[in-house]
């Protein structure tokens, strides 16, 4: 496995894990309060929604030509990468709240309860497993798509990812309850990076620039990226973090 | 609102998401590198400095709103 495919693996697997980690809280949420059958049916509707999507749009990119691919792909995965890097540096920054699990599915629970006792096939837990899968999916399936397709290897893409959701839906059968151990915000950090990388690599490349070293510059690039960001994690820790003492009277001579 | 009037908001939505300006950044920048290329100019720089002055602008309208 070549160096951009290890990338690419390690991206899609990280990216889904986080995502599959948030909809197993809704799952689990609603799973547990209401209906487990209408809560799979409402999940596996979702999923088989989210492989189709792979399965039609995968082909269709990979027919485009080469450059016109890289300046899409590259484009898309810089939007989405610099909005997941945002977002990390400003929680682990201490500007924004970090994602808190047990809250989550307390809040979920309680919207579960409040919804009246199911009968039956449980329209609320369907379409609240089917809104949540799908949406914290979709953003997974096309960074499948694009890494994917981009390096022609959307069934590496589609297999790192089916390993995420495997590992997470695992994780939770055995713990029974959300993984809030999990380090979000350190992975969605590791995915903002990698995504921003590959971005900025592919995009420049189909724009028609040409990177000293070819694929050894993404060897700087990524390890560029993470000193920039925590680099900018520091600085807004230190404009935030109130003054721990007055400052010293000056004496003079 | 029409179905799709919805249908492209939500797309809108979903590519621009909490910060459209980075979005329009990122299409600025890759317009920017197309150019330089057909330059005798080396245009690999152009999409990292971008990068880095897109993240740190976004940062910084962020944190300002925040302390509001």
């Amino acid at each position: 496995m070549s160096g951009a495919e290890l990338g690419l693996a390690a991206s899609v697997f990280l990216a889904c894990a986080v995502e599959a980690v948030e909809a197993l809280t809704i799952l689990l949420a609603v799973g547990t309060t209401r209906s487990w059958y209408s809560t799979f049916c409402g999940a596996g509707v979702a999923l088989v929604a989210l492989a189709a999507l792979v399965a039609a749009l995968g082909p269709a990119l990979t027919s485009l030509p080469i450059d016109v691919l890289r300046v899409g792909v590259g484009g898309l995965l810089l939007v989405f990468g610099l909005q997941w890097l945002r977002k990390a540096v400003l929680r682990a920054g201490g500007l924004k709240a970090l994602h808190d699990e047990d809250a989550a599915f307390a809040e979920q629970t309680e919207a579960a309860h409040s919804a009246g006792a199911p009968a039956g096939f449980d329209p609320y837990s369907f379409t609240v497993a089917f809104k949540g899968v799908l949406l914290e999916g979709l953003e997974v399936a096309f960074i499948v798509l694009t890494f994917g397709a981009n390096q022609h290897r959307i069934g590496l893409a589609a297999l790192a990812a089916a390993a995420a959701v495997t590992l997470v839906a695992a994780g939770g059968i055995a713990v029974r309850a959300p993984l809030a151990r999990v380090p979000e915000n350190t992975m969605k950090f590791a995915v903002g990076v990698m995504l921003t990388s590959f971005g900025t690599f592919w995009g420049a490349e189909g724009a028609g620039a040409r990177w000293p070293g070819n694929d050894a510059a993404l060897l700087v690039i990524v390890p560029s990226l993470v000193a920039v960001s925590l680099l900018a994690v520091a600085m807004i820790r230190r404009s935030a973090a109130p003054p721990t003492h007055e400052a010293p009277a000056m004496v003079s001579g | 609102m029409s179905g799709a009037r919805a249908v492209l908001l939500g797309i809108w939505d979903f590519v621009a998401g909490d910060d459209w300006r980075v979005a329009l950044g990122v299409v600025a920048a890759l317009a920017v590198t197309a150019l330089v290329a057909t330059s005798a100019v080396a245009a690999w720089w152009v999409l990292p400095v971008a990068v880095v002055a897109l993240l740190a602008d976004s940062l910084r309208r962020a944190g300002r709103a925040a302390r509001r």
